[in-house]
């Protein structure tokens, strides 16, 4: 008897069209959850098997992107026997809303999860984000 | 389907399987369980295999595993963070809820000496071939 269930999918990236990379191999685009609170927003988003070093989030003018690069994932000394996931950096910007302060955004890796707040403050110019690791 | 299993077909186990995939179906229609897995991988060589498994945001007390025979059962639960009064989200794509699985393993497994570890969202599982299912070299012998 088959069930509806399905398999979780990762969806690649839009826009790698645009802005090519350097690096071949797919880019996915990372689910996102966005809430709003009174001072802040806060993202948070699905990217399992990214190495925290490689995670880059920068905000330019009004847009905010997030990267991160997939470390090897396959054993060495082993066949690939069946596959439902692929592999590959994450990659997905969006554009912020004039409340953000930009100098102020804040960015934590755990459990392959990204978090970045956002607090609501005016608007600042161009800012690289340092990612705080957890250790 | 290996050899193995068209030998060991049970029909009492069949029907086990059948009445519980009917309580898994009325079941969800009375609660809102999450229809979906995750995405699995799985690699070998000729003493074992390693299985990974995307899941970010899980912890190692929301994963439960067990292995019978040569099937292993992985179970896992990941909630939403309840907002408060005031707050709304404006997106909402990531996945919540249970999900529970079944995998059929490519051999025998020692169970004693299987490993798993949960590192930045990723299980990955290494799973030792049994040495009673190993393949033995057989010598043929002249008359």
């Amino acid at each position: 008897m088959s069930t509806e269930k399905k398999s979780v999918q990762k969806q690649e990236a839009l826009e790698v069209a645009t802005v090519e990379r350097t690096r071949s191999g797919k880019v996915f685009s990372p689910p996102v959850d966005i809430y709003e609170r009174n001072d802040e927003i806060v993202l948070l988003a699905d990217m399992p098997g990214v190495d925290p070093k490689t995670i880059d989030i920068m905000v330019e003018k009004n847009i905010l992107s997030i990267q991160g690069e997939i470390y090897e994932q396959t054993p060495p000394g082993y066949e690939l026997f069946y596959r439902e996931y692929d592999s590959g950096d994450y990659q997905r910007s969006f554009t912020l809303n004039d409340s953000v302060d930009q100098n102020k955004i804040e960015a934590k890796y755990e459990n392959g999860i990204l978090k970045l707040r956002l607090p609501k403050a005016e608007k600042v110019k161009p800012k690289k984000i340092e990612v705080r690791l957890k250790t | 389907m290996l050899f193995r299993d068209l030998m060991n077909v049970n029909p009492w186990q069949e029907m086990d399987h059948i009445r519980e995939e009917m309580n898994r179906l009325f079941n969800s229609a009375s609660r809102p369980a999450a229809q979906f897995y995750p995405a699995m991988n799985i690699w070998t060589s000729q003493d074992a295999a390693v299985i990974t498994a995307e899941l970010p945001g899980y912890r190692t007390k929301d994963i439960q595993l067990s292995i019978t025979n040569d099937e292993l059962e992985i179970k896992g639960s990941r909630q939403q963070e309840a907002l408060k009064d005031g707050e709304q989200y404006h997106r909402q794509e990531r996945g919540y809820g249970e999900f529970e699985r079944t995998l059929r393993l490519p051999f025998l497994v020692d169970t004693a000496k299987v490993d798993a570890k949960l590192e930045n969202g990723i299980l990955k599982l290494t799973l030792p071939r049994a040495e009673a299912d190993k393949p033995k070299k057989i010598e043929i012998k002249t008359a």
